[in-house]
């Protein structure tokens, strides 16, 4: 084939490789542990952000919020290891995820065991999972991949949504089996040893993505995302580094589900929707992909926005545009969605990207 | 005026730098061959003329820079491409893969194509895909034909195919490149010296040579050291 | 034997709008390695613009005014496509994974933007009396709009394949399908061909919209991304790029769904899809009628 290189095959090349730093064992951990530190005194704070939180960052539903956000982050993160690092256009990320949160509360439910034991078998069973689907799903690559990840994701949904044994709860999910979560974890008083469980979450999920993208295995999963063929010259195979960054990235995302389903005391159907699966993807990009803090900070982002956008969008302000405009900014898929398109066309890179930028 | 002038060629692959410094003309009559080891870039050079790859340096067409043009606007200029696989388009049948090649606004010569390909005129409505490779390299050959360009591309017009086959694919270059200006990869020596009256070698991403075709088809240790071939 | 009559004409149904969204998903992908995840949006855009016109167009009878709601279905469909592919895709040229992030941020953005215009509730479509009429096919009693909707896909895809097969500019698509750099190299301006397929793709949509509203009793923003996902399913099983590839997968995979969903359990269709499309997979990976994988 030699008439091919004015259109490159569709690789999984993540959002431009320039900006893609190379050797970034820089000072980001150092920075990043301070800001562990100050998330971590947050629940001790009894101020807040007006317009964007509705009370100071000691109430529950402040703290709520940030659990949620800190959750996505973690979510955001195990993503950024499949898709940012080893460049697999992975559409079925909320699967892992939302398997947490149901396979954990059903065994709490009807297997009985505590908490922490169901969380542990959850994400064993969802790695177990994983690598079967993964398997098959890695017979393609590129948007085939994309698309297969995608209905796996989507059985999911269904089999939820329609419930056909009577067991998954549908359309109104499940809520938490709360008799056999830890009494330190349980009910609304407890919301900030919740957060603190989230933010912790979110630095194991960090500090294990990076040791596994820093290591040996995380430059061969750098390699395929470059240029997959020449790894292949190299007589190293591919399949088994693509299956274990997507392996890996779905155990990630399993312990975020076990999380989550504290956080937000239940199991909801909206998180199995390829709606979600895709804002994982937004998030990543968000941030900036091929970066762990840049995803972090992309999921945390949306987190907020997608939960205080639309507070903020019924002020008096929003109220008094005509109708045509109001109803559409008072939807925060509107505003993030219109946002990231903007992001695409202007700052490929994401957030993390943008300080760099405006430096050179 | 030569209708084709490279100058200081260069082209990246990805990260490969794969041509340093090409330099070559062709004279509006006749074939210039175009010859060098395997993967020395010839290839590349040709894609580069079309267009199909981002380079630097001076590709000027009757005198004008071409570099950074679209290949749509460069082929409308008169450059016939023939490609090195082929690349007819398989799920299209024989007449369609000329139909697509006509040119609007010039005269469309079937007359042309069809005497020197016979194959090609009886049976219009197969897909090109079920060809032989001989008769998809004459459908290549053809759709470059089929417009009166000024110049034409060929790359490797003999690769992979039957010596028999050979034979009828130089013979209908002959006939059709008498009028026309060819800038002619080929790798097979005896074949470039049939057809070409000059000759421009490339050796690692430069040219090495340039001059008359029998010259260096009557040189052995010239031939031998820029094509690695042993001249009989 | 009369139910099966009647699911086999409603999967039929069924396929024949998953053909309006994944024909032109194929073409756009084919032509432009460009997966479009907005491209619910059209099919709901298309839907919402019949629901329009069927609710305020009343001096005309429901009849016509069902044919001028497809015709602005599709100019809907046509217009959003070309924009999109003008304004927004053509300035991430050759970037297919940029092209398709801005596409998904698209689709959320069009969706919530429905939402805010119309709610999330299904808006019913006011519909022709001789739609909900029944004939009786080989005993069994088949809702006239059920034949509607199979009429009009067939009509469709009997268009699709003249247009691809008879026009030049079907014929540098299916060329560029191929490979678009020898397209170029010929002297033709593929960009072209890309607000081409951007515009036939929504104009597809748009109309799989219109009688999706009628097939699923209303419209709803998201109802679009609900079907592009079997419409990826169609795309991936009938190989990408290929119209009559799309076609019969499309005619597979509805009729699998509906027949599990009556037969075995519901609910247990759309399960039975993905493992359809498991199997296909892994015998082979390139689709029923594709060529090698992308």
């Amino acid at each position: 084939m030699t008439t091919k290189p004015l259109e490159e095959p569709a690789t999984t090349r993540p959002v431009d490789p320039a900006l893609v730093p190379h050797g970034g064992r820089s000072k980001a951990p150092k920075v990043l542990a301070a800001v562990a530190v100050i998330l971590a005194l947050l629940p001790l704070v009894p101020v807040g952000i007006p317009v964007l939180f509705s009370g100071p960052f000691d109430t529950p539903g402040t703290l709520q919020v940030l659990a949620v956000a800190l959750t996505l982050a973690g979510l955001a993160m195990s993503y950024d290891v499949i898709f940012g690092y080893t460049g697999l256009l992975s559409f079925g990320h909320a699967l892992p995820f939302a398997l947490a949160v149901y396979g954990t509360n059903l065994l709490m439910a009807h297997a009985r065991l505590p908490y922490p034991v169901a969380a542990v078998v959850a994400i064993v069973g969802v790695v177990a999972l994983s690598a079967l689907l993964g398997a098959v799903a890695l017979r393609t690559t590129g948007v085939a991949f994309a698309m297969v990840t995608l209905a796996f994701a989507e059985a999911f949904s269904i089999l939820v949504l329609t419930d056909p044994v009577r067991f998954l709860g549908g359309e109104e999910g499940l809520s938490i089996a709360s008799d056999m979560v830890p009494d330190l974890f349980r009910g609304v008083v407890n919301t900030r040893n919740i957060y603190w469980l989230a933010l912790l979450t979110a630095v194991v999920v960090y500090v294990l993505a990076r040791r596994v993208v820093t290591s040996r295995a995380g430059r061969v999963f750098e390699a395929i995302r470059e240029n997959e063929p020449r790894v292949e010259m190299l007589g190293l195979a591919p399949f088994p580094y693509k299956l274990t960054s997507f392996v890996f990235g779905s155990g990630l995302a399993a312990l975020c589900g076990t999380v989550y389903l504290l956080v937000v005391r239940g199991a909801n159907a909206s998180i199995t929707s390829p709606d979600f699966t895709l804002s994982i993807l937004i998030m990543v990009v968000l941030g900036g992909a091929g970066r762990l803090w840049g995803a972090a900070l992309g999921g945390f982002v949306y987190g907020v926005l997608n939960l205080r956008l639309s507070g903020v969008a019924t002020s008096d302000a929003i109220d008094a545009l005509p109708d045509w405009l109001a109803g559409p900014l008072s939807e925060p898929l509107f505003v993030l969605g219109t946002l990231f398109v903007l992001l695409m066309l202007f700052a490929p890179g994401g957030l993390s990207s943008i300080g760099r930028r405006m430096r050179s | 005026m030569s209708v084709l002038e490279i100058e200081a060629l260069n082209v990246w692959r990805g990260e490969a730098h794969v041509l340093h410094g090409v330099d070559l003309s062709v004279e509006p009559n006749g074939v210039t061959a175009l010859l060098g080891r395997n993967g020395v870039g010839k290839t590349t050079t040709l894609l580069a003329v079309m267009g199909l790859l981002p380079a630097t340096g001076s590709i000027r067409v009757d005198g004008e820079e071409v570099i950074g043009t679209p290949s749509h606007l460069i082929a409308q200029r008169g450059i016939g491409y023939v490609p090195e696989d082929r690349e007819v388009f398989s799920a299209l049948t024989v007449a369609e893969n000329l139909r697509l090649a006509e040119r609007p606004g010039v005269e469309h010569r079937y007359d042309l194509v069809y005497e020197l390909f016979p194959d090609l005129a009886s049976r219009p409505n197969q897909p090109a895909g079920t060809l032989s490779g001989g008769q998809q390299q004459m459908l290549a050959i053809a759709r470059a034909l089929l417009n009166p360009n000024r110049l034409l591309l060929i790359d490797e017009p003999t690769k992979g195919l039957a010596p028999i086959v050979v034979e009828s694919v130089v013979e209908a270059l002959v006939k059709a490149t008498a009028d026309t200006a060819v800038l002619l990869v080929e790798q097979n020596l005896w074949v470039a010296a049939e057809l070409a009256s000059r000759a421009v070698v490339i050796d690692e991403g430069k040219t090495v040579y340039a001059g008359d075709m029998d010259t260096l088809a009557g040189d052995p240790q010239l031939a031998g050291r820029y094509l690695g071939v042993e001249v009989r | 034997m009369s139910s099966f009559v009647l699911y086999t004409i409603t999967g039929l149904g069924l396929a024949g709008l998953y053909f309006l969204l994944a024909s032109g998903l194929s073409l756009i992908f084919g032509l432009m390695s460009v997966l479009n995840l907005a491209h619910g949006a059209f099919f709901a855009a298309g839907g919402f613009a019949a629901w329009w016109v069927m609710d305020s167009v009343t001096f005309l009878s429901p009849g016509p005014r069902f044919l001028v709601a497809i015709g602005a279905a599709a100019l809907v469909g046509t217009v959003t496509g070309a924009l999109v592919e003008r304004g927004l895709i053509r300035r991430l040229y050759g970037k297919h994974v940029e092209q398709i992030l801005l596409t998904i941020g698209l689709g959320m953005a069009a969706v919530a933007l429905m939402g805010g215009w119309f709610g999330y509730d299904p808006r019913l479509l006011t519909q022709p009396g001789w739609f909900t009429d029944t004939t009786e096919i080989a005993g069994a009693n088949i809702p006239n709009s059920r034949l509607l909707i199979l009429g009009v896909a067939v009509l469709l895809l009997v268009g699709l394949m003249l247009f691809l097969s008879r026009t030049r500019h079907g014929l540098i698509i299916r060329a560029g399908v191929e490979n678009p750099a020898m397209v170029q190299a010929l002297g033709i301006d593929v960009a072209r061909s890309f607000t081409i397929v951007f515009a036939l793709g929504g104009a597809l949509a748009g109309v799989g919209g219109a009688l999706g509203a009628v097939y699923f009793n209303g419209i709803s923003p998201s109802l679009g991304t609900a079907q592009l996902i079997f419409a990826f399913i169609v795309v991936v099983i009938g190989g990408l790029g290929s119209v009559p590839g799309t076609a019969l997968a499309a005619a597979l995979v509805a009729l699998t769904q509906v027949y599990v969903n009556n037969y075995v359990a519901t609910g247990l269709g759309s399960i039975s899809v993905v493992i359809l499309l498991a199997l296909v997979l892994l015998i082979r990976p390139q689709g029923l009628l594709g060529k090698a994988a992308p």
